[in-house]
């Protein structure tokens, strides 16, 4: 097993509430020292002068499209991609071909990981067999068989006693439900935010009411089970609210936000450029400030890419028959960086608690903190470093991001899995 | 005068001077089709592709005509959009024809934006004759121009706009186009054919100095008052299932356009409509072909505004016309 010292580094462990400079030791994958200064001869160490040492990144959804769909990513790209964006633990969404709803998609996904991904990855089983919304997938076995979830992602499920019964069944598995919370007949045919942008564009828009209503139903419900309930990729400040509200009354919800939403608005569709074509879809500044407040004031719980990988020749077409999706994992850190550090709107300790210890507390996994005996899953990374987004360079198989060209203020160094380095970016760090 | 812009994608790229420069061309232009020669030399050898994407006669036809009553190779093609089901998509066709030099593409296509994406490949001038519910700038054009020819104005005229405003590109030009000329525009429709702050996309997509002025109302007797102009816009019957509204007959009862409820607009006012006309949905039969209705005109008016278009954006300055 992998041993590594890193040296000289900031560590910052929000789950210890530790900051401070100092040394990290791993052997054998796991973390056996946090000292000022540590001396290990005989041990390959990194000179970490200059950036900070977090626990590794944990991202609660991306959509890894194998199997079925890999022409546009593998759990290989996929999980380079991660490791690229800093994140050392993903969890993949079951929309995949065939749907993750059964026990043996499950193992297919954790086997083909443990050969060929370079992150740790987790699936998220469907809630309904073939996420049809229509009855219960086999929950209790996937969860047996690793799944850390159940969402039925991309579509959301709109029979509100279905949705009551998953969240009874998933109580004794300690499992999150993880809703995509869409109403499909306020949306029907929408392709952006609802408002004035979709008015001057012409295209049909997608109301923050379709979001918003059902966010409430499920938060109603999650009062009514004690089922733990969490929002997938909020993008409205209604929903932010209902989110709000719901943990002051003691509710058991989480939520998510994506570095998209809370960095561009519906404005981006002008111009009708696919990339700027996600569900939710981009909304307005007032949602925008109302989910950096959401950051901020800690209503959020986690950062989630939401990384959506798809083939090129289905971005080119017309805007409103392009699908829904971008890619993030490698923009992420950047992302956070620029617009919540750079400007003053959190500190370094929560935001890598948004990209940690939160995102695997939602899973139930003892994972995104730097203790003593933990798995040694560490993300390095500048706080300073400029640099520009070039999607010609990603390491997923699809290029559908909004970011290509973006200046970006902070950049990830290092990606260490249980010891191993997985990522190394030349310019900021030589092994 | 040349133009300065290499495309029309729609009204609101344009500023107030070059909707009044596309109008002075279309003017002198108008006389070329009751030559017993209809043709000029103008734009020989110039090539126009009609790219149709939906099923379109009126604004086909006349793009057609308006290219070869100035010489240019007029080449139509109908691709279905069943073009993207057999894998080829809008970017790839773009390239084609692209590959053929073409120098003015036109447009129409159920998506909208799709002329945009085209804008962004192509070489060639891109005409966008209509682009899903966004804009459709050429007809706006010859609104103006059949207004002109009868109001002699834009500036300060008062102008209705009644129907399913949700779903009309043809709507959204002439909101903008009017308004950019100083024109007063009073929108009717049920709530459930407006899009969402209809109004304030409007004021926010105004230029500033500006006097035209946009209103919303969902009763026809104070869109009506004292209106100049009134132009009425289809009824989809295809979306009935979508529950816009309860009943064909309902509908008409509240924003039908009957010879009655012309009572309060101007003595003179005109009657418009883009068509093809729904007779006795949103207009009554004896009121479509009555003496104030203008929607013949609107179709000549169609090939001049055309004529000026193709011609401008091929390359000519006013002078040059040939008229």
């Amino acid at each position: 097993m992998s041993s590594l010292l890193i040296k000289g580094g900031r560590i910052i462990d929000p789950a210890s509430n530790l900051d401070r400079a100092g040394d990290v030791l791993i052997e054998e994958g796991k973390i056996s020292r946090i000292e000022p200064s540590i001396w290990a001869p005989g041990i390959r160490s990194i000179d970490a002068s200059g950036l900070i040492v977090a626990p590794g990144f944990v991202d609660i959804h991306v959509h890894l499209r194998e199997p079925g769909r890999e022409d546009e990513e593998t759990i290989q790209s996929g999980s380079r991609a991660a490791a690229a964006g800093g994140f050392t633990t993903i969890c993949c969404m079951p929309n995949t071909d065939p749907v993750n709803d059964s026990p043996t998609v499950t193992r297919y996904i954790i086997e083909e990981a443990a050969r060929h991904a370079v992150t740790r990855v987790f699936p998220i089983g469907a809630i309904s067999a073939g996420s049809a919304g229509e009855k219960l997938s086999e929950i209790g076995e996937m969860v047996e068989a690793g799944a850390v979830g159940i969402s039925d992602d991309g579509k959301p499920v709109m029979d509100g006693q279905l949705m009551r019964r998953a969240m009874e069944y998933s109580l004794p598995f300690r499992i999150p439900v993880i809703e995509h919370c869409e109403d499909l007949h306020l949306s029907a045919h929408g392709s952006m935010n609802e408002g004035f942008q979709s008015t001057a564009l012409g295209l049909k828009g997608i109301s923050r009411a379709a979001e918003d209503t059902m966010a409430s139903r499920d938060i109603i419900l999650a009062e009514l089970t004690g089922a733990h309930i969490h929002i997938a990729h909020l993008s409205t400040r209604g929903a932010l609210d209902l989110v709000r509200q719901g943990k002051r009354k003691g509710i058991h919800v989480t939520c998510e936000v994506t570095p998209h939403h809370f960095t561009l608005t519906d404005a981006a569709c002008c111009g009708y450029d696919t990339n700027a074509k996600m569900s939710p879809p981009l909304r307005t500044q007032d949602d925008l400030d109302g989910l950096i407040e959401g950051l901020v004031d800690g209503t959020i719980d986690c950062i989630a890419t939401d990384h959506a990988p798809h083939n090129a020749n289905e971005k080119m077409l017309e805007f409103d028959r392009a699908p829904f999706g971008i890619t993030g994992l490698e923009t992420a850190l950047g992302l956070s960086l620029t617009r919540l550090f750079h400007t003053g709107k959190i500190d370094l300790k929560r935001l890598i608690e948004l990209f940690t210890v939160n995102a695997a507390r939602i899973i139930n996994r003892p994972l995104g903190e730097l203790a003593i005996g933990a798995e040694a899953d560490v993300t390095l990374f500048s706080t300073e470093s400029e640099w520009v987004y070039d999607v010609s360079r990603t390491q997923s198989k699809s290029r559908n991001s909004p970011f290509h060209g973006m200046r970006l203020k902070g950049q990830v160094a290092a990606t260490i899995v249980a010891g191993k380095t997985v990522y190394l970016n030349e310019g900021l760090l030589r092994a | 005068m040349p133009l300065k812009a290499k495309h029309l994608l729609g009204i609101r790229d344009l500023s107030a001077e070059q909707i009044q420069l596309i109008l002075d061309t279309a003017e002198s232009f108008r006389e070329i089709s009751t030559r017993p020669i209809k043709k000029v030399p103008t734009l020989r050898g110039k090539s126009v592709i009609n790219l149709f994407f939906e099923a379109s006669t009126r604004t086909r036809t006349s793009f057609e005509i308006a290219a070869k009553r100035l010489s240019a190779d007029a080449i139509n093609i109908s691709a279905s959009t069943s073009s993207v089901v057999k894998g080829e998509t809008l970017v790839d066709m773009a390239r084609n024809l692209q590959a053929m030099a073409p120098d003015v593409i036109v447009i129409r296509h159920s998506s909208s934006g799709a002329p945009h994406q085209l804008a962004r490949i192509c070489d060639a001038a891109i005409v966008n004759a209509g682009d899903g519910a966004h804009e459709h700038p050429t007809q706006a054009l010859l609104d103006a121009l059949t207004i002109l020819d009868r109001k002699k104005r834009l500036a300060g005229l008062r102008v209705a706009i009644v129907g399913d405003v949700a779903h009309s590109r043809v709507a959204r030009s002439n909101c903008l186009l009017l308004g950019k000329m100083g024109a007063q525009v009073r929108v009717c429709a049920p709530p459930t054919l407006l899009p969402l702050g209809f109004e304030r996309t409007f004021d926010l997509l105004q230029p500033m100095e500006h006097p035209g002025t946009l209103w919303v109302t969902h009763d026809m007797q104070q869109a009506l008052a004292d209106a100049d102009v009134v132009m009425m816009l289809r009824i989809q019957l295809e979306r009935q299932h979508e529950a816009f509204f309860p009943s064909v007959r309902e509908y008409f009862r509240f924003y039908g356009l009957s010879a009655e409820r012309m009572q309060a607009a101007k003595p003179d006012a005109i009657i418009m409509h883009p068509g093809p006309i729904n007779r006795g949905v949103e207009i009554a039969s004896d009121v479509a072909d009555g003496p104030y209705s203008v929607i013949l005109d609107q179709v000549t008016s169609g090939v001049a505004v055309r004529m000026a278009v193709l011609f401008l954006l091929a390359g000519g300055s006013k002078e040059e016309t040939g008229a």
